[in-house]
């Protein structure tokens, strides 16, 4: 799922400062899970918030409300029906959600509360790792379950760099290196010999990030 | 002859090669680069020069290669696949085979976040075996990476790459340089070398995959300043490994620097006999003015004249 984190309340608070009534909107999916932008998090950041402001004198009002997926227009369109009145949204939502909600508000500034990271999973309670960087070309199958694009600090696809050492990356003691990961794996599974061959400088312009947004097109979905 | 460069004919020739490192100024003072040249010449045979080591901003390879040429000696152009696309490297590697540069390394790069710039976008378009594998093609297929694009002129560069049988996971280490010989690599430098009975299991490795009859493989050395840098190396590289009671005989030593050398020379002397080992590689850091020396007592000068395309000996 995407993982995101709260950004500090003195740069929510300086993006706020020309407002005197706004939305505060989470988003009861991704940012949810990793608690940075459900309900609860809505809550508490509302009433960080007015505290803040009341101290400097310029009271704010805060309408709260977390939808279900604020990045399917459905939602958002729901939303903005909501925003009626007040001068800007404050969103906790990942990015796509702040830009979904953003279309459908066409004179009222969306403002992004949280920061989006990365795809990732829970590690352990509190910890979330990345997993995916949506390359557009999964492989996956080539190397074990475990991905060199999202995990090597480098996004080496042939194997591991000089700097692996006792199964760590040598950017940082806590980082594992992500080619002894799938050495482990495929070695586990008896398929050493997929990491004998060459593989070939990856198609990133036409398969992931460099060719403008990318977009799935499914005619058998099509109304 | 693939490239004809000065190192490839002393590979070919049979001679035990011998290249020392050059790292370019951080600016444009060129008097670093003449000083350096000055230290290795007629001491080795062709000299490395880094593209931004550690990631530290430096003059770029390709332009102190340049000089270096100018200086009379032969270069060895190292590439990183940290700072520049596909379309970077080749037109950089159209250009530095223009300005007359023979010879490539072609690496991944040491991290961005080591060096002085910790806030760049890394780029890792291409890793390390994937450019062996284009400059490879734009040598003996004279065309651009994926393209029927003909290339006009020739490439002609000797495609040298780096192992290090002390990093992890050791068994995948030399498959890993067995990839680089299926790519293309001619020579192969290793990381330096202070656990000799590890680097010895890494070459019976290697003569078992047989990746020694296709490249050369030059061992990397890097004579000890003093007990306190051999600790230092010990617990902060990653990828080095320096046994212990190399450590405790550097710190024995009267004068640490005299043993690092007599250290070094010894090493040379065991690494010459490995069989597969066809030369040696001086990554003498910040002490350029030590490689002659070095080399004088390793028994490896004078250094072979080869017959240059002219058909004269230099």
């Amino acid at each position: 799922m995407i993982k995101a984190e709260q950004k500090p309340i003195e740069e929510i608070l300086t993006y706020l400062d020309p407002y005197k009534k706004i939305l505060l909107s989470g988003c009861g999916a991704c940012v949810t899970v990793c608690h940075a932008g459900g309900e609860k998090e809505v809550s508490l950041l509302a009433s960080s918030l007015k505290m803040a402001r009341n101290l400097t004198g310029k009271p704010l009002e805060i309408q709260e409300i977390t939808p279900a997926r604020q990045c399917e227009p459905e939602f958002a369109e729901e939303l903005a029906e909501k925003a009626e009145g007040v001068e800007a949204v404050l969103s906790l939502s990942c990015g796509v959600g702040v830009q979904t909600l953003a279309r459908s508000l066409t004179k009222t500034p969306v403002i992004p509360g949280v920061n989006t990271v990365f795809m990732g999973e829970t590690v352990s309670h509190g910890v979330w790792e990345e997993r995916c960087q949506a390359c557009g070309n999964c492989l996956l199958e080539r190397t074990g379950g475990v991905c060199p694009i999202a995990r090597c600090s480098k996004q080496l696809l042939n194997g591991p760099c000089g700097g692996s050492s006792k199964g760590k990356c040598e950017i940082r003691q806590e980082t594992d290196c992500a080619w002894q990961l799938i050495y482990d794996r495929l070695k586990s599974l008896g398929q050493l010999d997929k990491l004998r061959e060459v593989i070939p400088a990856k198609n990133w312009g036409t398969e992931s990030r460099d060719k403008g947004p990318r977009r799935i097109v499914r005619e058998d979905l099509k109304i | 002859m693939k490239a004809g460069s000065n190192l490839e004919k002393v590979f070919t020739q049979g001679h035990f090669a011998v290249t020392a490192e050059l790292g370019p100024p951080k600016g444009n003072d060129t008097n670093v680069i003449q000083k350096k040249v000055d230290f290795l010449r007629g001491y080795v045979d062709a000299v490395n020069v880094t593209d931004n080591q550690t990631a530290i901003v430096r003059m770029s390879s390709i332009a102190a290669c340049s000089f270096v040429i100018q200086m009379g000696m032969e270069p060895v152009m190292q590439m990183v696949c940290r700072d520049r696309n596909r379309i970077a490297m080749q037109s950089d590697i159209f250009g530095a085979s223009a300005l007359g540069i023979r010879n490539i390394l072609c690496l991944t790069g040491d991290h961005h976040t080591f060096g002085n710039q910790v806030n760049a976008k890394n780029v890792h378009d291409l890793d390390s075996v994937q450019l062996i594998d284009m400059v490879r093609t734009m040598r003996d297929n004279q065309t651009l990476l994926g393209g029927e694009d003909k290339i006009e002129g020739e490439i002609k560069m000797f495609i040298g790459a780096a192992a290090n049988p002390f990093a992890d996971p050791f068994e995948f280490r030399a498959v890993r340089t067995a990839k680089k010989a299926d790519a293309g690599v001619d020579f192969i430098q290793t990381q330096c070398i202070y656990d000799m009975d590890r680097f010895k299991e890494w070459m019976k490795m290697i003569r078992d995959l047989g990746v020694h009859e296709k490249v050369h493989i030059m061992a990397g050395v890097t004579p000890l300043k003093s007990a306190g840098m051999a600790r230092y190396m010990a617990k902060n590289v990653a990828g080095i490994i320096i046994p212990d009671a190399l450590i405790d005989r550097m710190a024995k030593a009267q004068k640490g620097a005299d043993e690092g050398i007599n250290i070094c020379v010894e090493q040379i002397q065991e690494l010459r006999e490995i069989e597969g080992v066809h030369g040696i590689h001086l990554m003498a850091i910040e002490w350029e003015h030590m490689v002659g020396r070095i080399v004088e007592a390793a028994g490896l000068l004078p250094r072979p004249q080869v017959e240059q395309d002219s058909g004269e000996k230099v």
